[in-house]
């Protein structure tokens, strides 16, 4: 029997969620360790070593240009190659926040025509804001399969530029038709909607996360690593808090990566 | 030659910065012509760079493939589309953040270095707009004409060539510059010295200086290093520096005579009354590790680790450039964390500002903002330095009062946690061996903040130096915090300290007392820019930089390791045991001042204080006496002391980190306020921190001893209120006051001090008898504007913050009330006690019962509750402040979305107002499931707590009296007040 998942939480250049992320796929059964990307465009670490790569929320190069670019481009000069093969080799691939916007400026996400080339985005809050508050997440049926058994999620978004667009109609659909919307804001009955504030941004069909077509590499504005412990739950103290259905999001992404561990 | 390119989102989008602008030119300035504003980022590079690169820039870089468009060298819409347009950009030396990640980002893409890049937003407005209605839109909402410019062209002006490429560069040479300054003269021109050079020294100082430098023996050590008798610039500008009011806290340490009541003389307020309370108090306190003696307050979180705590103000930077000095404030406390011990990683942020109301309609002074302006740029600043650097802002409160309007108060706190010990050392310790390397850590060294220290320390006036100010860089800070905190794990540097106010002067001086002597070499310093003279390099405050003692058997190690983070260290000389504080430019010396007359010398003040007995009535009670004050509840709900601040809050990332127990805001729809945070670090672990803080500047005008004890009380009330242990609680006291030093040109200096002997008076007090050790505080005592006919003056505030701990979260709790049935107790006891209530300044008075804290009855209830918390008996808890009774009672409910039928008892000589909105200390609203009513009145026994009343499903709050029906308003009613309170 092999050992656990390894999985590498990227750290560096403004990257700040780091610790929770790889506190929560602790939970959810990997061995993670946080790596600062110097040490990957050193060579002094190697993601191929890993089973999961995660990139954390925070603001990389301080959101300044658009938020994750500036980070996206630097990945691409750095270690590009390896980022490749390992999307190629279908080990899990997990942006949140920042790390979202990283991955579909890096044009992994969605990644429909399988060539890196950007085509959709992350733009501007509709609200102009950024903005702090919890949110309902309905998973999709989808082709990524880190959202089995999840009937909903319950965390925060904290976010100023969270507004999904695809590049045309044409792509839109695409999203849909091919499965690879993973989630979409709803509201506390569990009813997508496109209403601010549940749906917190403006985001086109309320879509809150999306997959690639091989389903290994998935992105979120929210934050699932924020509603891990009962604690976390706005209402706590009230009884309410739903951190199994988060958790179940973790081990489902370490489950997948056990195949290759 | 330079290029630029510019960037916009396509025409056929929305965008969203335009809109937003939009709305708030619409709201604010009421310019109903404006229809439609689109923005333009514009990057102008400082390099000849060929149109390929460009492209590429513009394709890979700059503009966002689904959503933007770029041009290159040439406006990316045409004049056909807007009708007027502005373009706003940094001055020249100003930090421009954008433009400098663009170059790091170019530079990476392109594989080369370039020389700079210059960051600017064009505003394209459509509408039947004037140009000088354009221009009231630049001036009041898109620049700060203080560190930025901007031009305003029409569309026809605009023509085909737009603003063109603008490098707001001026080409420096020289630099280098020593000066000396000749002290031998007279008296009157000393103090002209002091004040044409900024230095804040008064004659009694200035006569030290100057017989220091007439000491023979002082003499013959400086001939040996090529200086005269008399000071340099840099020598005169680090030893005013090290002596301001800022970094030396003169007023604090003064001898004051009192002359009020029982005459007395206090030798420093600070060692009577502030390190008096916690040296009385540290037998008892275990826990206290490192207090009064670095940057930063350090207990005892759990076995293992320590936590850090510093809160600081930062208030003139504030009032000329709110969004940079509430930025550059936020970092600087940021920094204060990071060099407590061998350095704390920053874990949670507070704030709590004091301005004038937003909805101010008198005129604006000149030099100043208008309260809303300021208001929303100190948010925007706080909210930036807290979101970039990952840090939750998770506690903190806004006080209205009108005088404010002169200096602004921003009060910024950060927490941090250490581990206890690493590779064996204890990390709250801090040695420096001679011989040790100075490394700069972080930016480059510009022209900025020159005189900030020495500027603080004066009000504002007409020649307030446009240098004081400064922009802070979250990026870089945040990668200089990642770096020094590996280098720290690795145990590669033994010391250190934060450039801030005063700069190398100040940071590496000060580490020099620790092994007596320092040899630093301004030569070595990177520089932004050309042109700096030794004294600039060795006072700049540029931000964003550290000081670290580096073993010379370390330094490889720690400059690779920077290297690899990319982050900018140079070594700059090494720390000696010589005795002076030696500074050389080349081969020059500058600076060779005595450590011991550095930091030992400045003479101590002597200073009077007298209190002016007022004159202060209660209103007649006739006046207040009605049959239903439903409405007075909707108006104090809808005043800014009291009303919802979720939109502000909603705005701090509060919850990054994943350590979030008690968010700022709580209860069913998350819009309820909480009295307090709980926050637990450690993720794997049930421990807790709990902060919270009390401030109530209104009782000032009444007493200043009750403002203290109230503002303590206030802190205690919201931190036990959240379920924080009383046996492992420490305060902080920051001090904001107006000039206390009397003088022809400020005649109420005596009155003040004693105001601020008093204050102190009540903080003792009220920390002695509450076993409550202050471990960290500062004072800002300048925070008067002068300007013409205009002198306006804060009111004396004192903010306490409360830092400390819950052993177990599972027992923390929130102030919405849960659910229907429960019963509500009110604990503690009502007086006739609205003198400085908001209920008062709603109807126009102050009056003169201002609440009286009973310390001793107090403390006795905070204990009962904090066992009844601890057993979880209730429900929920929320401390009564501004307001009072009712007001509490309406957010228990907003927050729970639920009802609450109340009965209030007949009391002897109490009126129903009173009852209602009294602000008498050491009160809380609990609500109690009836299962557990019996225990929880068992564990309260002796306590005064009155049942009031039970919590109903109906959505609405009834209060009776007797039988006469005193309110009875709809949940969703006073939410609607409660909400607009800021708009």
């Amino acid at each position: 029997m092999a050992g656990k998942p390894r999985c590498l939480v990227l750290a560096g250049f403004g990257l700040n969620s780091e610790v929770e992320l790889a506190h929560a796929f602790s939970l959810g059964g990997a061995d993670s360790k946080i790596v600062h990307f110097s040490k990957i465009a050193a060579g002094e670490e190697r993601l191929e070593e890993y089973h999961i790569f995660a990139i954390p929320g925070g603001w990389s190069y301080a959101d300044e240009i658009s938020s994750g670019k500036v980070l996206a481009n630097k990945l691409k000069s750095s270690f590009r190659q390896q980022f490749e093969n390992f999307v190629a080799s279908g080990k899990p691939v997990v942006g949140i926040c920042n790390g979202f916007q990283v991955l579909v400026k890096l044009g992994a996400l969605p990644n429909i025509g399988k060539n890196f080339e950007q085509e959709c985005t992350l733009m501007r809050n509709q609200s102009g804001k950024f903005e702090d508050r919890w949110v309902y997440l309905k998973p999709q049926r989808s082709v990524c399969k880190y959202f089995e058994g999840i009937e909903f999620l319950h965390c925060p978004v904290r976010h100023g530029e969270g507004r999904l667009i695809a590049k045309d109609r044409q792509k839109l659909e695409e999203l849909e038709k091919m499965g690879l919307v993973v989630a979409k804001y709803a509201d506390a009955t569990l009813k997508e909607t496109d209403e601010y504030p549940a749906n917190p941004n403006g985001s086109q069909n309320s879509i809150a996360g999306i997959c690639n077509p091989s389903g290994n590499v998935v992105g979120l504005m929210p934050h699932p690593e924020c509603s891990v412990r009962k604690f976390h739950f706005p209402r706590w103290t009230a009884g309410i808090s739903f951190e199994k259905n988060s958790l179940q999001f973790f081990s489902n992404i370490v489950n997948a990566a056990k195949e290759y561990a | 030659m330079a290029c630029r390119i510019e960037v916009g989102v396509k025409p056929e989008l929305e965008d969203p910065v335009g809109e937003a602008l939009l709305r708030r030119v619409k709201e604010e300035l009421k310019i109903a012509e404006c229809k439609k504003i689109r923005v333009v980022s514009v990057y102008a590079i400082d390099e000849d760079l060929q149109t390929s690169e460009l492209e590429l820039l513009g394709k890979e870089l700059f503009a966002d493939p689904v959503t933007e468009l770029f041009s290159i060298n040439a406006p990316l819409f045409g004049a056909q589309d807007f009708d007027f347009a502005a373009f706003v950009c940094f001055k020249p030396k100003v930090k421009d953040n954008t433009g400098d990640t663009s170059k790091e980002a170019i530079e990476d893409l392109l594989g080369k270095k370039i020389a700079g890049v210059h960051s600017g937003k064009q505003y394209l407005f459509c509408g039947s707009l004037s140009r000088r209605q354009v221009e009231e839109i630049a001036k009041r909402i898109l620049a700060n004409e203080l560190i930025q410019r901007f031009e305003v062209k029409s569309s026809q002006e605009y023509g085909k060539e737009g603003f063109g490429t603008v490098i707001p560069k001026v080409e420096q040479t020289g630099g280098g510059r020593v000066e000396t300054i000749n002290l031998d003269v007279p008296d009157k021109k000393l103090a002209e010295i002091s004040r044409q050079r900024l230095l804040s020294l008064n004659l009694e100082e200035m006569k030290k200086i100057k017989a220091y430098f007439r000491d023979p023996r002082i003499a013959a050590e400086r001939k040996c290093v090529g200086l005269g008798p008399n000071p340099t610039d840099a020598e005169i500008e680090c030893i005013a520096q090290t002596w301001s009011e800022h970094c030396k806290h003169k007023i604090f340490n003064a001898k004051i005579k009192v002359e009020h009541g029982r005459k007395k003389t206090v030798d420093s307020l600070f060692k009577t009354y502030i390190k008096g309370a916690t040296e009385k108090l540290r037998k008892k306190k275990r826990w206290l590790v490192s207090v009064f003696s670095d940057n930063a307050g350090i207990i005892e979180f759990v076995p293992g680790w320590n936590i850090a705590m510093k809160v600081e103000t930062h208030n003139t930077p504030s009032a000329l450039d709110p969004f940079g000095g509430a930025l550059t404030g936020i970092l600087g406390v940021n920094r204060d964390v990071l060099a407590a011990g061998l350095g704390a990683k920053p874990i949670f942020n507070t704030d709590v500002f004091c301005f004038a109301p937003p909805s101010y309609e008198g005129e604006i002074p000149p030099k100043l903002f208008h309260p809303r302006q300021v208001m929303e740029g100190v948010r925007a600043g706080v909210a930036n330095g807290g979101n970039a650097s990952g840090i939750p802002t998770v506690n903190g409160a806004i006080c209205f009062d009108e005088r404010y309007l002169g200096k602004p108060l921003v009060y910024c706190g950060t927490c941090g946690i250490m581990p206890q010990e690493i590779g064996g050392k204890k990390t709250h310790q801090k040695a420096i061996m001679a011989g040790d390397k100075i490394f700069m850590v972080g930016g480059r060294v510009g022209k900025d903040g020159i005189h900030g220290a020495t500027f603080s320390s004066v009000e504002l006036h007409e020649e307030s130096p446009v240098s004081a100010v400064q922009l802070g860089d979250p990026y870089t800070q945040k990668k200089m915090v990642d770096f020094l905190l590996q280098a720290r794990d690795r145990m590669l540097y033994r010391c250190i300290q934060d450039n801030g106010a005063g700069g190398l002067s100040s940071s590496v001086g000060e580490m020099a007392q620790m092994c007596g002597g320092a040899r630093l070499h301004l030569d070595r310093a990177p520089l932004k820019y050309a042109g700096l003279d030794p004294w600039e390099i060795l006072l700049s405050e540029s931000q964003e930089r550290m000081t670290v003692a580096v073993p010379p058997e370390k330094a490889q190690e720690f400059v690779q390791l920077a290297y690899q983070m990319g982050v900018e260290v140079s070594e700059l000389g090494e720390f000696t045991n010589s005795g002076f504080f030696h500074v050389l430019y080349g081969a020059k010396t500058v600076a060779y001042i005595g450590i011991d007359f550095l930091h030992n010398g400045v003479p101590q003040m002597k200073l009077s204080a007298k209190l002016k007995k007022k004159k202060l009535s209660e209103p007649p009670e006739k006046l207040f006496q009605k049959q239903d004050y439903s409405q007075d509840l909707l108006c104090l709900l809808s005043r800014p002391n009291i009303c919802s601040k979720e939109e502000i809050i909603r705005q701090y990332d509060h919850e990054v980190q994943g350590s979030s127990v008690i968010k700022p805001l709580c209860g069913a729809n998350a819009d309820g306020p909480s009295d307090g945070a709980v926050v637990a670090p450690l993720l794997e672990r049930k421990e807790g921190l709990v902060v919270a803080n009390g401030i109530c500047p209104r009782y000032s005008d009444i007493d200043c001893y009750q403002m203290a004890a109230n503002a303590v009380d206030e802190a205690v009330r919201n931190y036990v209120a959240v379920g924080g242990m009383l046996e492992h609680l420490a305060l902080l006291d920051n001090f904001c006051w107006a000039d206390p030093i009397y003088s022809q040109q400020n005649p109420e200096g005596k009155h003040r001090l004693a105001q601020l002997v008093e204050a102190c008076r009540g903080l003792y007090d009220a920390c002695m008898t509450y076993g409550l050790p202050l471990i960290s505080g500062k004072d800002s005592m300048k925070n008067d504007y002068r300007f013409g006919k205009w002198k306006i003056s804060v009111p004396p505030t004192l903010l306490i913050s409360a830092i400390g701990k819950i052993e177990d979260i599972t027992l923390a709790q929130t102030s919405d009330f849960k659910s229907a049935g429960d019963s509500i107790y009110l604990l503690g006891e009502t007086k006739n006690e609205l003198g400085g209530s908001e209920y008062y300044a709603m109807k126009g008075f102050v009056g003169a019962n201002v609440p009286k804290v009973d310390f001793k009855k107090n403390l006795a209830l905070y204990r009962k509750l904090q066992k009844a918390i601890r057993k979880g008996l209730i429900s929920s808890c929320h401390d009564c402040s501004e307001g009072g009774m009712a007001v509490a009672l309406a957010e228990c409910c907003m927050g729970g979305e639920v009802g609450a039928e109340i009965e209030l008892a007949q009391a002897r000589e109490m009126r129903p107002y009173q009852l209602l909105f009294s602000e008498s200390a050491g009160r809380f609203i609990v609500s109690v499931k009836p299962s557990k009513e019996g225990r929880f009145k068992a564990i309260m026994k002796g306590a005064k707590m009155l049942k009031i009343g039970k919590v109903i499903g109906e959505k609405a709050l009834r209060i009776k009296f007797g039988k006469e029906k005193l309110i009875d308003v709809g949940i969703e009613k006073m939410k609607e007040h409660w909400k607009r309170g800021l708009k």
